[in-house]
């Protein structure tokens, strides 16, 4: 599918974009005003990645997220009062409370959930793969992961089990350059993560994550392998986050020309410009998507901040099912 | 190392009770997951040389050809990733039994154990359960040194999430198991490679020994033995020893170490008012030290004639030589002498 011939489809995929943007400058801003405590991961400037993958899944196909897993989340379509009422600690929220930013899920959307360890959810969505083959289902589980999670053990087994099984699974490495403060450059030899792909059999490819349609093309051929028994793929999408790795980080390590030139790359700006180049999208359209995202984040903020805390009385439910 | 049978499974049929025989450690366990692969089919194992090979001890033997290559599962030596795939595929509503060939191999696995499986459903508010069984030899004696002979049930009784069991007899690692893989949350089955081949009467049919609940293997009243692993074995043996003397023990075998059934625990120390607590794991830290904080923040305490002893292994890695080795954890004749120093103590 190419979004600039499907109007319907491109606008709903622009919405999604404008609604993880609002959604993590909205975390940032309550951050900031001391309404949201512990930490947060934004994912801004990685908006295409998260919605071109998301796009090209089936509704019943599964996702494991990341510590930068808001915009997943969102892509997968959650609901964003339950993650705005979790990030404000309410009773309401998608955890009840006991999870946070780096614990949501959303089981009946297909979310195994966000993961506060680097490389955690990899094997998990290998498993997850490996009871669809068992049950004889066609879901597909894609894995979001991070560049910083293509150093750790965890990822490599779980590839190396995904590529002999033959599971129905898509790796989706978004490369954002850094984990934490540690650049790509430093942290890996080779030039592409994607050329680990070959080190376990399975085909892998580096592609431009700020394109929504590349991300959309690339995810959907893997994904159409997987479903019909062809096995895993490995992409690496590259990207770049604009915020910092967390509160806590002063971007010491990274300058602000490399910062502004990203943000010259906006994968909101570029598709909004492919859209109206091609006048699939109108101005107003495009308005109008803007505004859908601005109001659902809006009202999801405000019901969110109405609804009660998480209730201490209650801390220790559901240590043990 | 005796290889002497302990009478634990129920054996009286006049009663209406299930039809039992002799079967080992092994085999029970065996048993357990044959049966409920037959009634479940999403329950599957998976392992390092589960298959034809049928496990490092034997315990999968004859499973791979019942049930073939998908649900008796080859893996990679890739504990991490073997781990999280069980966490995966319990996400999706399959009762995967994890075997880890030695439980010093769970260090390998543990960020899948600790931080994925034991947490998910808390962290999710409920929202989903991770209902996956890893079973894992522990324990010294076999002369395989420090990375092969372990017991490490006090890392995962630390770890909120995680149920853990210990079973002593060939009944309790069928009936255990069972229950391990009815239950909804992540259970941690520690087995001792000394008890594959002890044999016991175990029943046959698929009979549940409830998660949670300790068993009383002896009634005595001169002192209380808690025990755990291969020592409720070599504390039986030390108690028919001690009898010969006059000094009558009761053995208690928690069974599940997590959650524990401290008011069997209790009722059997304020009866005796002496009770020592035998562990093969190093003492410091030890799953005998929240034993004895147990017993000693409750009313039990009252209760007791002499100070609670604890027997354990030592703050050591277990060695190689034989000798060494058996000095390093408690034997029997260690527990024979400290059951009697304890009984003589006013």
């Amino acid at each position: 599918m190419k979004l600039v011939q499907h109007a319907e489809e491109a606008k709903a995929a622009l919405v999604t974009m404008w609604t993880i943007r609002r959604f993590e400058e909205a975390v940032d801003e309550l951050f900031a005003r001391g309404l949201m405590h512990g930490t947060m991961h934004l994912s801004i400037g990685q908006e295409a990645s998260a919605t071109g993958a998301c796009l090209a899944m089936r509704e019943d196909d599964l996702i494991t997220s990341t510590h930068r897993g808001h915009g997943h989340c969102i892509a997968k379509g959650a609901d964003l009062e339950r993650m705005m009422a979790e990030l404000l600690a309410k009773e309401t929220g998608y955890c009840r409370g006991r999870g946070g930013s780096m614990h949501i899920a959303d089981v009946s959307k297909g979310n195994l959930g966000a993961n506060g360890i680097v490389a955690g959810g990899i094997p998990i969505a290998v498993g997850a793969a490996l009871a669809q083959t068992m049950k004889r289902s066609n879901r597909v589980v894609l894995s979001f992961f991070g560049d910083g999670a293509a150093n750790e053990g965890a990822f490599h087994e779980a590839v190396n089990l995904a590529a002999v099984w033959n599971l129905p699974v898509v790796f989706l490495c978004e490369n954002n350059h850094y984990g934490m403060s540690m650049s790509t450059e430093r942290a890996f030899k080779i030039e592409h993560i994607s050329e680990r792909a070959a080190g376990y059999g399975i085909p892998g490819v580096t592609i431009d994550g700020n394109d929504v349609q590349a991300v959309y093309d690339e995810a959907a051929v893997a994904i159409e392998r997987a479903r019909s028994g062809g096995g895993p793929t490995l992409i690496e999408a590259q990207t770049y986050r604009w915020k910092g790795h967390s509160k806590s980080d002063k971007n010491l390590y990274r300058s602000k020309e490399e910062i502004d030139d990203w943000k010259s790359r906006d994968p909101i700006g570029r598709f909004e410009a492919s859209l109206e180049d091609a006048a699939t999208l109108s101005a107003e359209d495009i308005e109008d998507a803007r505004s859908i995202a601005r109001d659902a984040v809006r009202n999801a903020i405000q019901n969110a901040t109405a609804a009660p805390d998480a209730r201490p009385e209650e801390l220790t439910d559901a240590v043990y099912a | 190392m005796s290889t002497q049978t302990l009478a634990s499974a129920p054996t009286d049929s006049d009663a209406g009770r299930p039809i039992s025989r002799s079967l080992s450690y092994a085999e029970a366990i065996r048993e357990a997951i044959a049966q409920a692969m037959t009634e479940d089919e999403r329950v599957f194992l998976f392992g390092e040389d589960v298959g034809i090979y049928g496990g490092a001890f034997g315990v999968s033997a004859g499973l791979f050809e019942q049930f073939g290559p998908e649900r008796i599962r080859d893996t990679p030596i890739s504990e991490l990733g073997i781990v999280g795939a069980a966490v995966g595929a319990a996400l999706c509503d399959m009762r995967p039994i994890v075997e880890i060939q030695f439980s010093d191999f769970t260090a390998q696995a543990m960020d899948q154990i600790v931080n994925q499986a034991a947490k998910i459903h808390y962290m999710l508010g409920g929202a989903a359960n991770v209902p996956l069984v890893l079973r894992a030899p522990g324990g010294s004696g076999t002369g395989a040194a420090g990375q092969h002979s372990q017991s490490l049930e006090a890392w995962f009784v630390h770890v909120p999430g995680l149920k853990v069991v210990m079973p002593a007899t060939p009944a309790d690692a069928k009936g255990l198991l069972l229950s391990a893989i009815d239950d909804p949350n992540p259970v941690i089955v520690l087995e001792h490679k000394l008890l594959y081949k002890v044999s016991g009467e175990v029943p046959e049919n698929a009979e549940r020994v409830p998660l949670g609940k300790a068993a009383v293997r002896r009634r005595g009243d001169d002192l209380t033995i808690i025990a755990t692993g291969v020592m409720v074995q070599r504390t039986m043996e030390a108690t028919e020893a001690l009898a010969a003397e006059g000094i009558q023990a009761t053995v208690i075998d928690p069974r599940t170490l997590k959650p524990l059934d401290t008011a069997t625990i209790l009722d059997g120390v304020r009866q005796t008012g002496r009770v020592l607590l035998v562990q093969e794991a190093p003492i410091t830290g030890g799953f005998m030290s929240e034993v004895a904080a147990i017993i000693a923040g409750s009313d039990a305490l009252n209760y007791l004639l002499t100070p609670i002893k604890r027997l354990c292994g030592l703050d050591v890695p277990i060695p190689y030589a034989p000798q060494l080795e058996k000095a390093a954890v408690p034997q029997v004749a260690d527990i024979i002498a400290a059951g009697r120093t304890l009984a003589q103590e006013s």
